[in-house]
């Protein structure tokens, strides 16, 4: 962790993706950092968590926090930004969801500084027990430049240069990255180290034209946006590479690709010994218009190759049409599959999980019609007939969420009450051997939906909160459970830290002074609240789940003991 | 002459290998010990890992590949050269990655599965020569338990035994210097003699 403060330029470490993010930051001199821990992005918060203090005594300005949410966590970045800093936000896909309702704002006013906006898609929702989503449909919605990195390099180089552009352009630019690409890891070649940007004080320079989104002004806004954007197109020309451009095939085939799918082409070409010319995007928002027609009007057939839902083929189709240009446009097409068989020739990859460098092989080879170098679908065939037992995550031995899940099978007939699951380690509930999960969605929402259960039916709720996402958006959902009197059972799960990304912070442990959860929910007019240590006072725990189940009005168990593998952490 | 063209066309072909287990068995540590090793030999390389909810007692994988340019960070269907299995059941979820040309080196232990039937050893083997012949087991977490007192290291004593056995394509003295490089001082020296302890 010391390397990535290592101030001699060209000196070669191993970094993850994300790391690099961290690294590109520090050489451009960022400020501020801001983020709320979610996988596959939590890498970024926790790096700078670690090396604040060092950091502190090369640039006297620097600050780095845990916020309470994206969205707070976002606002905050760009209140350093409109007082001329360089900062950097980083969350997982369903946190720029949370931050979204800003975002869309701030690309009309655009910042003073610098600002550059982190963001992990996690396809196969391997950390995610929420959806699969594809946050370039964002870039395009709220008009935001967005680089797609592909090497652990490429995130520290396209790092620095998002802070470049952010700068000369004032406006922020998205860095959006997916789970294989942020965990990998690799050679980097350290570049200049930076010291600050901002000897200065900083200042917010009132400009109310500027910051200010009040209408008729802000139609205005929105057209100096569409105007920035237009000159970043022309940056947007010269960032990208192309391979074997000069060597088009008789079978006038190419690819287009980004991020992480472009090592699996590049793979590919290794594999098949290959020569097929491939445009590798740096931007995919806003697109090298020029650049993609000219790389087109060579070709015949074009395979785009993506993650998830086709955003490049969409908009690159559309380019093509424009010009009325005969190539065809291959990948994801009409049809959806889930990463095996395809048979819509159009359909060749997958909208539904990551990418494999396989497929792309499979893929490339049916275009070219060629076989791949193994038999994969034989293959595959043998591998599904093998009997493997799932091992699911499941909660750590001794872990304290274990006496409220043996506690409540003790006491609650679970036929007759509904438990309402949340985004932490205790979503885990949902493993066989607990079974204590009848829906899960955001952050915020068991106590929300629970609320709308208990309204329209007869049926009791039992929703379970983390102390973590308690404050993160649990907040207005308990208190709309008062203002329109509802009655769940609610549990806090509070195992004093945000376990399940890595033990971060919360407001309710500090870093700074720390804020009570029952305070909070006192201040709400609930009575029926109790914090008891489920793990040192079982008998209590359970008196109070009897007494509450009967409540007509919403009530509160904070169960309060430390997460298992924090205590030991703290000991050693 | 002979010898050194063979090496040559060794030397040529990237390194895939993929090491399977539970979460808590230390397969990311296993991941930068072997990319310390490559840097130190000035080898090309990627790692592949993952983080979070599926490192909650589930099963992890991380991949490893050297050579010359390598892109894809993640091994191909069936293209693994070498398959450490930490755990025999995680062994068989590892066969998308095996076929004939594939060593296997498998750690004599099965952590059983909550709400699951434990499989048999016989069983788990059965399905492995399916895909290749190629298979060693070694009680890599007994001899560590009864040396160290520590099954953990039973991770770093099986890449000392791939490395012995030519597995593993990297210098024994690399290996070494990867785990200076990423072991916490306080575990350096009982890591480095399991590291030995096979190689003797």
């Amino acid at each position: 962790m010391e390397e990535i403060l290592e101030t001699q330029p060209g000196k070669k470490i191993i970094l993850l993706g994300n790391e690099a993010v961290c690294r590109g930051a520090i050489e451009s001199g960022v400020d501020f950092v801001s983020t709320y821990p979610g996988t596959p992005a939590s890498e970024i918060g926790n790096t700078f968590w670690q090396i604040k203090e060092e950091l502190k005594k090369l640039n006297p300005n620097f600050h780095f926090e845990f916020s309470t949410n994206e969205k707070v966590a976002m606002e905050a970045a760009a209140g350093a930004a409109l007082s001329g800093f360089k900062s950097l936000v980083a969350m997982k896909h369903f946190g720029l969801n949370v931050a979204s309702d800003f975002l869309h704002t701030l690309m009309y006013s655009g910042i003073e500084g610098s600002m550059v906006i982190f963001v992990a898609d996690d396809p196969s929702c391997w950390s995610s027990a929420q959806s699969e989503q594809n946050t370039r449909f964002y870039s395009l919605m709220a008009h935001i430049p967005t680089l797609e990195p592909s090497n652990p390099q490429e995130f520290k180089d396209f790092t620095k240069f998002a802070f470049e552009l952010s700068q000369k352009f004032k406006i922020p630019v998205m860095i959006r990255s997916t789970t294989r690409a942020s965990h990998q890891s690799g050679p980097v070649i350290l570049g200049k180290f930076e010291v600050g940007s901002s000897k200065l004080e900083g200042k917010f320079a009132k400009d109310p034209r500027r910051f200010s989104t009040m209408a008729p002004r802000v139609l205005e806004m929105k057209k100096e946006l569409f105007e920035k954007v237009e000159k970043i197109k022309r940056e947007a020309e010269k960032f990208h590479k192309i391979i074997y451009g000069g060597r088009t095939s008789i079978d006038k085939v190419g690819v287009i690709t980004s991020g992480v799918s472009f090592l699996y082409a590049m793979e590919t070409l290794k594999k098949l010994n290959l020569k097929l010319p491939v445009l590798k995007l740096g931007f995919v928002y806003p697109l090298p218009e020029r650049k993609i027609l000219k790389f087109l009007r060579n070709l015949k057939r074009v395979l785009v190759v993506e993650e998830l839902e086709p955003y490049l083929e969409r908009e690159i189709a559309i380019l093509a049409k424009k010009e009325n240009l005969k190539v065809e446009i291959l990948g994801k097409g009409e049809k959806i599959e889930g990463g095996r068989i395809w048979k819509d020739r159009k359909a060749i990859l997958p909208q539904i999980g990551e990418l494999k460098p396989e497929y792309v092989e499979i893929a490339i080879s049916k275009i070219l019609n060629k076989k791949p170098s193994f038999n994969y679908q034989l293959h595959l065939k043998k591998f599904e007939k093998i009997k493997i037992p799932a091992r699911p995550p499941i909660l750590c031995p001794g872990c304290p969420y274990w006496w409220v899940i043996n506690t409540i099978k003790k006491v609650v007939d679970p036929q007759k009450v509904i438990f309402g699951g949340e985004i932490g380690c205790y979503m885990l509930f949902s493993h066989k051997v607990i079974n204590l999960q009848d829906y899960l969605y955001c952050m915020g929402s068991s106590t929300s939906v629970a609320h709308g259960i208990s309204k329209m039916t007869k049926q009791k709720v039992i929703c379970f909160v983390g102390d973590s996402s308690f404050f993160h958006a649990g907040i207005p959902a308990l208190i709309n459970t008062v203002f329109n009197q509802s009655n769940p059972l609610i549990i806090i799960m509070d195992n004093r830290t945000t376990a399940m990304t890595g033990h971060q912070p919360h407001p309710g442990v500090g870093d700074g002074k720390a804020i009570n959860i029952e305070d909070i929910i006192k201040a709400c007019g609930i009575k029926n609240v109790k914090v008891i240590d489920q793990v040192e006072n079982q008998k209590e725990f359970e008196e109070a789940l009897k007494e509450f189940l009967e409540k007509d009005e919403v009530s509160v168990i904070v169960a309060r003991h430390i997460c298992a593998l924090l205590e030991k952490k703290k000991k050693s | 002459m002979c010898f050194i063209r063979e090496k040559e066309k060794i030397m040529k072909k990237d390194f895939n290998l993929v090491i399977v287990g539970v979460g808590g068995q230390g397969q990311i540590t296993l991941l930068r010990i072997l990319e310390e090793a490559a840097l130190f030999e000035n080898k090309d390389f990627k790692g592949s890992e993952l983080h979070g909810l599926s490192q909650r007692g589930g099963s992890v994988e991380v991949h490893f590949r050297m050579g010359k340019n390598i892109s894809s960070p993640l091994v191909s269907q069936g293209d693994a050269d070498l398959i450490l299995a930490l755990e025999m059941q995680e062994a068989l979820r590892s066969l998308y990655y095996a076929s004939s040309k594939t060593q296997f080196l498998l750690n004599k232990s099965i952590i059983p599965i909550p709400g699951e039937e434990v499989l048999k050893e016989d069983q788990i083997l059965n399905s492995l020569r399916d895909f290749t012949k190629k298979i060693e087991i070694v009680e890599a977490s007994k001899i560590c338990k009864e040396k160290f007192q520590k099954e953990i290291l039973a991770g770093v004593y099986l890449l000392g035994y791939a490395q012995k056995k030519k597995f593993l394509p990297l210098k024994r003295e690399s290996l070494e210097e990867g785990i200076k490089k990423v072991v916490p001082e306080k575990y350096l020296n009982e890591n480095l003699e399991a590291f030995r302890l096979s190689q003797s």
